[in-house]
């Protein structure tokens, strides 16, 4: 095993962070984003910008089983639709991403804070 | 009249996605109800399908950037279906309301410990 491997506590943390990314999307239909970049941070140190990027990747694998299983069983995906609407948020994710390397990292955190903030008050409202 | 708004929160959305490595469907799934027309599920179903999009494109500036940990990215997504079965297990077992709550405080105390942290970094 390589010297730099996760170490195994480590992995049942990663997993524990996957399982209640699914959970809470299941649940709320929220992207696992939400539970996987605080927690990257909060247990494992990790910077904004190195628990975003890796929080995204995540997702397109938690994103692709979820449409799978949307559109395949259910039939529920409009995929004109999502497609054409993906070329304004693809403009926005590349000028995000860009924009995220040159603000000092801590200003993702009070970033995601607030989003946080807004989704609670939001539930307690609902 | 309602595309184009609906063309620029997905815009916002994406923007808010490569910033904070969300996928955005916090803000894809309102424009598609309100603006394009579709029913909640087919809304956070086809929000999904725009997310893996987003989240292909944002992953892969990313990484260019060096901010991926892949076989991190990995283990948590593989792990994430479990939770999925899980979620539905707890849904058929707790009101709702009490899920909101409880999610709502786990969101605040998130950001609380988000600001602390960033604040004394």
């Amino acid at each position: 095993m390589p010297a730099a491997a996760t170490p195994d506590h480590a992995i049942w943390k990663l997993a524990t962070i996957g399982t209640l990314a699914g959970a809470f999307s299941g649940l709320f239909g929220v992207g696992g984003g939400t539970i996987i970049v605080p927690l990257l941070i909060l247990w494992f140190g990790y910077g904004e910008r190195l628990a975003t990027g890796t929080s995204l990747a995540a997702i397109i694998l938690i994103g692709l089983l979820g449409a799978l299983a949307q559109g395949g069983i259910y039939g529920n995906v409009h995929i004109e639709t999502g497609l054409l609407l993906a070329i304004p948020a693809v403009v926005g994710v590349v000028v995000g991403t860009a924009i995220q390397q040159r603000i000092p990292q801590r200003a993702v955190s009070y970033l995601f804070a607030l989003l946080l903030v807004v989704m609670a008050v939001e539930l307690i409202l609902s | 009249m309602d595309e184009l708004i609906a063309v620029l929160i997905c815009l916002f959305g994406g923007l808010t996605g490569g910033l904070v490595g969300v996928g955005g469907g916090v803000l894809f799934v309102p424009a598609l109800t309100i603006y394009i027309g579709l029913t909640q599920v087919e809304a956070e179903s086809t929000s999904l399908l725009m997310i893996v999009v987003v989240a292909i494109v944002g992953a892969y500036r990313q990484h260019g950037y060096g901010n991926v940990r892949v076989r991190e990215a990995l283990i948590v997504a593989l792990l994430s279906p479990l939770g999925v079965l899980l979620g539905v297990v707890i849904s058929n077992n707790v009101s709702e309301r009490a899920l909101q709550l409880s999610f709502a405080a786990l969101a605040l105390l998130m950001a609380a410990q988000l600001v602390n942290r960033a604040r004394s970094a």
